[in-house]
């Protein structure tokens, strides 16, 4: 057990095609035109959770670049300095909106709360004689109040938020009004000097100013509370599902009238270093910063529709809107056409979030399956009296049936020693049938999944491949454990292919290594008919070895590789390739160690498990027979797109997989013999076979049985029954 | 409608419409106003109050059309503001009178297209959708189009100024235009197959689409009706100052005129209220600005008595006919 998992040796590979004998450079540049797949790229990459964040986040960085190319003076160090400051502004104000469109709602008062606010403060601050701190601990509680004034009508008088907060916009924007009508003479003369109020207003730490030093505390500490925290989940939860948040026992009212409040809170702070550093107590600061404000939230990509957001998109978005206006101003455009702008980009951005938001996953599926060319050698012909290897016979059609109705899609079948037949079935169990003719079943594990691929290892354990889970081992007394559902990640691609998706079939190796074939990393297993349709190399082998734990890939790239049998020398692996009908062999030892051949190829079926044959030839299946028409499908790439794109599902062009046969090949590659079951009534889909003790068990994902037929000694095909079989470790069943 | 019929209940009790409450209320604020407030009831008076309400009267007959069919139209101003802005500044250039108006006829039905559009079409929530065109409508006009934020209306374009300043048989133009307006509205809501199409529209869309409504299309035709009827009553206010300041946009207005219908009793879920539902509306929020005015308030003060009234009205409409509050989307 101490030799390495074998690598595959470069350049000893065959093309991941099927190669016609006269293949011109034209086919060649057409089959490398269509493994190139755009579109895949497309969805695997808005697949990406980071995607979404990334966007505005290359919009920002889009916008900062080209004010930097095309404006001077914008990326000076002064202007930057200088948009700090306004930026840690705007930035509070946005994130106060962020946690409200979050929650669902949305306050458009925040422009009047941010004007009313500087307009308190400045009053308090020059004319009422209360200390500096204690004024700007007022303001903040002024903010609080505002913002619990919309947050209460909201979530207890259940008026709608939008116009709600566009009402209280104008009645805050009237007592701002007033008080500006009533005391902005008497501002406008003092002067205040007091070193706290200055701080905040011009204070630098490193450099930087204050309030964006504040900012800076404040995403930190906002970004804790949103992800980290009971309130922040709750806020989410709120905005997500108010029903939901409600049947989960979250105090819905309650949630929403604290994110106002946070709002109110966040427009106060900024309102504090905007009064002092411009100490203008005019009334119509802050006038129309709600569509600022907005743009700029829905801009940094959090969702209207609620539930989904972050305060570093909130910033996103406030410093993109912020650099816009910043170089739109540098390049003398007056701030109308700002506004202009604004609205324009608030329309374009609502209008994405919600066509986004509603369309991403069905353009995800839509651009998933991208199909390409899949060439196929000519056909063969099957029909009974051709005179072919593989001429259709009855020699199944007599066969016993164990266990009928009571297994759903025994995938494989495996006998252990004592003689007792084991099968996977659809409900994630593991059947056991015993007796003279098996006539007891008992439900030997149940693991989940669908199990696919079995065989038992030295010490009697049943190695399981599971589709959706990875790969596992029951022990005699069926215990269940789990052995990997992982590999190592390629990191050359988009998509994460570290966890196992639809382990399929397995053998284990002299060494006592687990060879696994893992069919594709794109599909589920109720899919899985997708990857045929697409045909492109989405499979891989992996190598599980029991001494390290530790699961390696391989072979990557692989179309659909199923059945995985160790040759009877153990010095290579056979590997049955389902769609593109042929056979690899693998050698994991000798001095051919990592080399990749074909074996056999141009079948007149989709082949599914291999085994090996007592007398050293190998049993194939085939789960379904080619025809002319999906072979011409297949190597039509756009038929098969305009296929899926024009055509309901249950109306596409798939695979032949209802009529399907055994086959018998030789150690060199020559078809020995085939069964049959014309018409497939009772093995329609044949995906497995199993010789032991002179019969062979015959297993279907889809049927409703296991069959058996005793192998005739006499048949030409089936070797000199004297002949010592190979012992080979952990292969028992043969 | 029949919403000024009081309707008799399963228990022979009567029960008082919205509408005939609001009438009730504004007959009583009329009596106390009259009583308290020095030169309230003197004919003059009176019929400045309706001269001054009837455009408001028709923007708000407008936003009813897109109310009831479960819409909202905060850019009604804004395009009704450009487009009259843009025909009056046709006017002041070679172009005779009909032309001008239709061409601005045809910039305010363009507008409303885009906002159905916008609304049906890319399903943005009508609030915002409306919200950001009226800023972008005002911004683009401000920008591109208009010479200054007030045009003058020019001298020789009687056609103009008699809707705002004429006599029809000693009643002044605006009211009787304000009549006309509410009483085809009237008919096309209550009498024409449209009409039906917007009150099923508003009272439950996902309906009105599986019985064979073309809601889509309807929404386009419902943005645009409500923008000609604003441009009527932008002409009359035009009309009656000799000119028009688009600052009226960045205003208050659009408050008025949603005051005027929430508190008329067209709900915001749509499918309820009618023409009359905005004649009540209009005759209260008509007696209460002249009251105000008389009081001597200023516009702050005025705004902030609006807001909480609007605030009220809005709480209130939110109690007779509950959403769902559950499932609601954003913008509903």
């Amino acid at each position: 057990m101490t030799a390495t998992v074998p690598r595959l040796r470069l350049g000893s590979r065959p093309p991941e095609r099927n190669v016609p004998a006269n293949e011109t450079l034209v086919i060649k540049l057409r089959h490398l035109r269509r493994r190139i797949a755009l579109q895949q790229v497309f969805a695997e990459l808005f697949e990406k959770r980071w995607m979404e964040p990334a966007i505005p986040l290359a919009l920002l960085i889009g916008v900062f670049v080209f004010f930097s190319a095309t404006t001077p003076g914008f990326a000076s160090q002064e202007n930057l300095l200088s948009t700090s400051a306004e930026l840690a502004e705007l930035s509070l104000v946005c994130l106060g909106m962020a946690v409200v469109v979050i929650s669902g709602g949305i306050d458009l008062s925040v422009g009047s709360m941010f004007g009313l606010c500087n307009m308190a403060v400045i009053l308090l601050v020059t004319l009422s004689g209360l200390p500096v701190p204690v004024a700007i601990a007022l303001g903040l509680l002024i903010g609080a109040l505002l913002g619990s004034v919309n947050g209460s009508i909201v979530a207890y008088l259940k008026a709608r938020p939008f116009l709600t907060t566009l009402v209280t916009l104008i009645i805050f924007r009237g007592v701002l009004n007033l008080l500006d009508l009533n005391y902005s003479a008497q501002t406008a003369t003092v002067f205040v000097t007091d070193p706290v109020w200055e701080w905040f207003g011009t204070g630098k730490v490193a450099g930087i100013p204050f309030s964006f030093v504040t900012l800076i505390g404040v995403l930190i500490v906002g970004h804790i509370v949103l992800s980290r925290s009971r309130l922040g989940w709750h806020i989410t939860a709120v905005g997500a599902s108010r029903r939901a948040a409600r049947h989960a026992g979250i105090r819905v009212e309650r949630v929403l009238l604290i994110s106002y409040v946070f709002s109110g809170l966040l427009c106060a702070l900024a309102a504090i270093f905007y009064a002092s550093r411009l100490s203008s107590a005019s009334a119509r600061v802050g006038e129309g910063m709600e569509l600022t404000v907005l743009t700029a939230v829905i801009l940094g990509g959090i969702s209207l529709s609620g539930g989904k957001g972050t305060v570093w998109r909130a910033f996103i978005g406030a410093a993109t809107i912020s650099l816009l206006g910043k170089g739109l101003l540098l390049m003398n455009v007056g701030g109308e056409v700002f506004q202009t702008v604004l609205a324009a980009v608030l329309i374009v951005a609502v209008g994405l979030d919600l066509k986004w938001g509603k369309n991403r996953g069905k353009a995800i599926q839509k651009t998933y399956v991208n199909p390409t060319i899949v060439e196929y050698g000519e056909l063969q012909d099957t029909r009974p009296g051709s005179g072919t290897p593989f001429e259709q016979n009855d020699r199944l059609v007599g066969a016993e049936a164990i266990g009928l109705g009571q297994v759903e899609g025994p995938e494989d079948v495996i006998l252990d020693k004592q003689g007792r037949l084991y099968c996977g079935t659809r409900q994630g169990w593991i059947l056991r049938f015993s007796g003279e003719n098996f006539e007891h079943r008992e439900i030997f594990a149940r693991i989940g999944g669908h199990p696919l691929g079995l065989a038992f290892d030295a010490e009697e354990n049943l190695v399981v491949c599971v589709a959706g889970m990875g790969l596992y081992a029951v022990t005699p007394q069926g215990e269940v454990r789990k052995l990997t559902d992982e590999t190592n990640r390629n990191w050359l691609q988009l998509r994460d292919d570290s966890r196992l998706r639809l382990a399929d079939d397995l053998d284990i190796a002299p060494d006592g290594k687990i060879y696994f074939s893992e069919a594709t990393t794109r599909f589920e297993m109720a899919d899985w008919i997708l990857d045929g349709i697409e045909g492109r190399p989405n499979g891989r082998l992996l190598c599980y070895d029991p001494a390290t734990g530790k699961t390696r890939t391989v072979i990557r790239n692989l179309v659909f590789p199923n059945g995985v049998c160790v040759s009877h020398d153990g010095k290579s692996l056979l590997i049955a390739q389902t769609w593109l009908c042929r056979i690899l062999r693998f050698h994991i030892d000798g001095p051919d160690k990592g080399r990749l051949e074909v074996f056999m190829e141009n079948f007149p079926g989709y082949l599914d498990n291999i085994n090996r044959a007592s007398d050293g030839a190998y049993w194939v299946a085939l789960n379904g027979m080619r025809s002319p028409a999906y072979d011409l499908a297949m190597r039509m790439p756009t038929f098969r797109r305009r296929m899926m794109k024009r055509i309901p599902r249950d109306e596409w062009l798939y695979p032949s997989m209802n009529h399907g046969c055994v086959v018998k090949v030789s150690e060199q590659g020559e078809v020995l013999g085939t069964w049959w079951d014309p018409g497939g009534t009772a093995h329609a889909t044949i995906t497995s076979m199993r010789e032991h003790g002179g019969y062979l068990y015959i297993g279907g994902l889809e049927n409703n049985r296991i069959g058996r037929i005793k192998l005739d000694e006499a048949e030409p095909t089936a070797s000199s029954s004297g002949r010592a079989v190979r012992s080979v470790a952990g292969s028992a069943a043969n | 409608m029949g919403a000024v019929l009081a309707k008799a209940r399963a228990d022979g009790r009567f029960r008082l419409s919205q509408e005939q409450i609001i009438l009730i209320v504004v007959a009583s604020l009329f009596v106390v106003f009259s009583v308290l407030l020095d030169g309230f009831f003197t004919a003059d008076n009176l019929l400045n109050l309706l001269r001054s309400v009837s455009s408001l009267g028709i923007l708000s007959v407008a936003m009813a059309v897109v109310v009831i069919a479960r819409g909202m139209d905060l850019s009604l101003v804004a395009s009704m503001g450009v487009s009259t802005a843009i025909a009056i500044q046709l006017m002041r250039s070679e172009l005779s009178t009909p032309e001008a108006l239709l061409i601005g006829l045809g910039i305010v039905l363009l507008l409303g297209a885009i906002n159905g559009f916008l609304i049906a079409f890319v399903e943005i929530p009508a609030l915002f959708a409306t919200l950001a065109s009226g800023l972008l409508i005002y911004g683009v006009a401000r920008t591109l189009v208009l010479d200054g934020l007030i045009v003058e209306l020019p001298p020789d374009r009687e056609f103009v100024r008699w809707l705002g300043q004429g006599v029809v048989f000693g009643i002044p133009a605006p009211i009787v235009i304000f009549a006309v307006v509410a009483l085809v509205a009237h008919f096309l809501l209550s009498r024409t197959r449209t009409g039906r199409f917007i009150y099923a529209h508003g009272d439950n869309a996902g309906a009105a689409a599986l019985t064979g409504i073309p809601v889509r299309p309807l929404t386009l035709i419902e943005y645009m009706i409500a923008g000609a009827i604003g441009f009527c009553g932008g002409l009359v206010m035009a009309g009656s100052v000799g000119g028009f300041n688009t600052q009226i946009i960045d205003g208050s207005l659009i408050y008025d005129v949603l005051l005027v219908v929430v508190v008329g009793g067209i709900s915001l879920v749509g499918g309820r209220g009618g023409v009359l539902s905005v004649l009540a509306g209009t005759a209260l929020i008509g007696v209460m600005l002249n009251g105000m005015t008389i009081l001597n308030m200023n516009t702050h003060e005025k705004d902030i008595v609006k807001g909480l009234i609007l605030l009220a009205a809005l709480v209130l409409d939110n109690r007779l006919h509950p959403r769902d509050e559950e499932t609601v989307r954003q913008g509903d």
